[in-house]
């Protein structure tokens, strides 16, 4: 269906309708995890679609996480193109042999012979009380993989493109969702055809006075930052790097050559994570001679997720981070 | 048959009762949205949980499923600071950190509470390495669910486990699901203990919901493990009563089969025998009953005055 149409709906029933409208288009898209059928997925994403699909599509499987990932990159090196949802991103740790050691390299080491057209859907992040084993953002592992696609919508219009076009490449795709985004709403458009190259990062907001990059529950804390800060006359430009691996620096430098001021933030624990890529790329490209301030990195703090409410918001960045680090970039505090 | 004393019997029908009312209180707070995250009931398995501890010597050790109030009442944590960990207090079991998936008491044996499905398989197996290696004489209680049977980690434990002859007894509480995943959908075995003869291991399957069935079991299977032969595998058939979490719409399941279960009831079925065996009088069972729900009531008060963690200790405990 060709349509310019566009309709209000969360992240969670965008991510479904990308997986639907995909299904429907190729069946050899099968969609695997636990408690996916009946149940509806534990964050409702999957709901309705064992109706549609069939438990031959639909496949509830036990709490294996190793035998899910295994058996994807298996269908998916044969012919079909499994999408995954591991119920928790934590529990990525229990398919790391067979996306890391095989998914990701066969290609490669075959000599370019196979090719693995996977998804693997993992839901990350804080804020839900989930404690320590819950609530990790484990991109920056998965940045470090190369053969892996990492991928992270933040907005339903985001989700619905992203999905798809996860759906549709031929490599094994990350797609990270933020379980604190499941109910935001957005316009997503309904056409069929609509995707979201992989590997682009998009202006979010313009600005010229400070450059923000930021994905996830912590890019909608940048703009309500950014909001706060144009009512003071500062223009934040707010970049959102879609594929965080592998990235696509080029309007990041832009914008810090027009800016001369860089934050970059996620929740994920600061030490090792992607910002500090991020950083490391802008300081070794011709951005470095435009910058007029030390770059702002922030990130989680360097613990596990902790249960308590008050701690679990401490322990990652929040708007006030933003305003202040702004304050800070141009001597205003 | 084991000898129960009359005080055993008491503390066993008041730690049913506590994990019955912990439970029941907990959830009554998760729906006045007074509790963040989730939490996991285990109503209608406290046969289960609370007698397999009960079983267990001092000294001996335990790793707990993410339904693991029960269990931990049994092995004999206090109420109060279960309560508190639970609301994410600073006078709770974790500081606050942890929450009712990871009630841990280290130094007394409850080597954690596991929010990872399949997670404590390993870790007993260490926990009884570390028996073997230095002779403590003492023993492992490793607790999970049916859906953890199916992970890896369970299969390469009870190998390990079987080969090393580590002195531990795994204990599965087969609820009929793994969240909305029925036991006869998600493994081709008949029985879960079944499973223990790919590694030439004792297996036993029994009501999980009769106090005594579990309480000798497990009596048996520790002194087994105790004496070097090695590791068991039990499985405890029970139900709960409850969702799998509060977000659980059970779809999966008819409600019939609950009204089914919930006859056979456990904490019934133990009020039952101590009527049927004149064990004790009315009267004093109804001052059990009491007891206990005056214990969790003052757990509940004490969790809510209790203050929370200081910001400043997010960074605390993160190394040795
Ligand atoms: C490795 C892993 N995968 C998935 C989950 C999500 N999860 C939590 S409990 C659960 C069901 C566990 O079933 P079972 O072992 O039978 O225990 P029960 O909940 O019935 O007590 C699932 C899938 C998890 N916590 N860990
Ligand atoms: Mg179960």
């Amino acid at each position: 269906m060709k349509t310019n149409d566009m309709t209000k709906m969360t992240y969670r029933d965008a991510i479904r309708l990308g997986i639907t409208e995909e299904m429907r288009l190729d069946r050899d898209v099968i969609f695997l995890g636990e408690d996916i059928g009946v149940y509806g997925g534990a964050f409702g994403v999957s709901k309705g679609l064992l109706e549609e699909f069939g438990e031959e599509r639909i496949l509830d499987t036990p709490i294996s996480e190793g035998a899910i990932v295994g058996t994807a990159v298996g269908a998916a090196t044969t012919g079909l193109r499994p999408v995954c949802e591991i119920m928790f991103m934590d529990f990525i740790t229990l398919g790391l042999d067979a996306l890391v050691n095989q998914g990701a390299k066969m290609r490669y080491m075959f000599g370019g012979q196979s090719q693995v057209p996977m998804v693997l859907r993992l839901p990350a992040g804080s804020g839900a009380g989930g404690a320590a084993q819950h609530s990790q953002s484990l991109e920056a592992w998965l940045c470090h993989v190369p053969g892996l696609k990492v991928v992270t919508p933040s907005t339903p219009a985001q989700a619905k493109g992203l999905i798809k076009a996860a759906i549709r490449d031929n490599n094994p795709v990350c797609f990270i969702e933020h379980k604190m985004l499941y109910d935001s709403v957005g316009l997503v458009p309904l056409d069929e055809e609509y995707t979201l190259e992989i590997g682009k990062t998009i202006v979010e907001r313009p600005g010229k006075d400070v450059t923000i990059v930021a994905y996830g529950t912590t890019l909608a804390k940048a703009i309500e930052a950014a909001d706060f800060l144009e009512e003071e006359g500062i223009r934040v430009e707010i970049l959102n790097p879609l594929t965080l691996y592998p990235m696509d620096m080029k309007p990041i430098i832009e914008s810090v050559i027009k800016t001369g001021c860089l934050i970059v933030a996620h929740e994920a624990t600061k030490t090792g994570g992607v910002g500090g890529e991020i950083v490391a790329r802008v300081v070794e490209s011709e951005a470095f001679d435009y910058l007029t301030a030390p770059i702002v990195r922030l990130g989680g703090l360097d613990v596990p997720i902790p249960f308590n409410q008050e701690l679990e918001s401490a322990a990652v960045p929040q708007r006030n981070d933003f305003v202040h680090s702004v304050y800070r970039l141009l001597n205003r505090e | 048959m084991i000898e129960l004393s009359e005080e055993l019997l008491l503390r066993m029908y008041y730690k049913m009762n506590q994990a019955r009312f912990f439970e029941e209180k907990l959830g009554e707070l998760e729906e006045k949205g007074q509790v963040h995250g989730t939490v996991h009931l285990a109503m209608g398995q406290e046969a289960a949980g609370v007698m397999a501890c009960l079983a267990l010597e001092e000294g001996d050790l335990v790793s707990l499923s993410h339904r693991g109030h029960a269990q931990a009442i049994g092995f004999g944590l206090d109420v109060n600071l279960m309560m508190a960990e639970c609301l994410g207090k600073e006078t709770g079991y974790c500081k606050g950190k942890g929450g009712s998936m990871h009630i841990a008491d280290v130094e007394n044996g409850n080597l954690g509470a596991n929010g990872v499905v399949g997670g404590g398989f390993g870790l007993s197996c260490g926990a009884a390495l570390t028996q073997k290696y230095q002779k403590t004489g003492k023993v492992v209680l490793c607790f999970a669910g049916d859906g953890a049977t199916d992970t890896g980690s369970f299969h390469e434990s009870l190998n390990l486990a079987s080969i090393w002859k580590l002195p531990v007894v795994f204990f599965i509480e087969n609820n009929q699901y793994g969240m909305s995943n029925p036991v006869e959908n998600h493994m081709n075995v008949e029985n879960i203990s079944d499973r223990s003869e790919a590694y030439n291991i004792p297996g036993l399957t029994i009501d999980g919901n009769d106090f005594l069935d579990v309480y000798n079991t497990v009596t048996k299977a520790l002194r087994y493990a105790r004496a070097g032969k090695g590791p068991v595998l039990i499985e405890a058939i029970t139900y709960r009563f409850s969702g799998h979490s509060k977000s659980d719409k059970q779809l999966y399941r008819e409600e019939q089969e609950v009204k089914e279960w919930r006859k056979k009831d456990p904490l019934l079925k133990m009020k039952e025998y101590l009527r049927e065996n004149r064990i004790f009088t009315e009267k004093q069972i109804q001052k059990m009953e009491n007891e206990a729900i005056i214990s969790i009531e003052q757990a509940v008060e004490f969790a809510k005055k209790s203050p929370s963690p200081q910001l400043d200790t997010i960074l605390a405990d993160v190394y040795a």
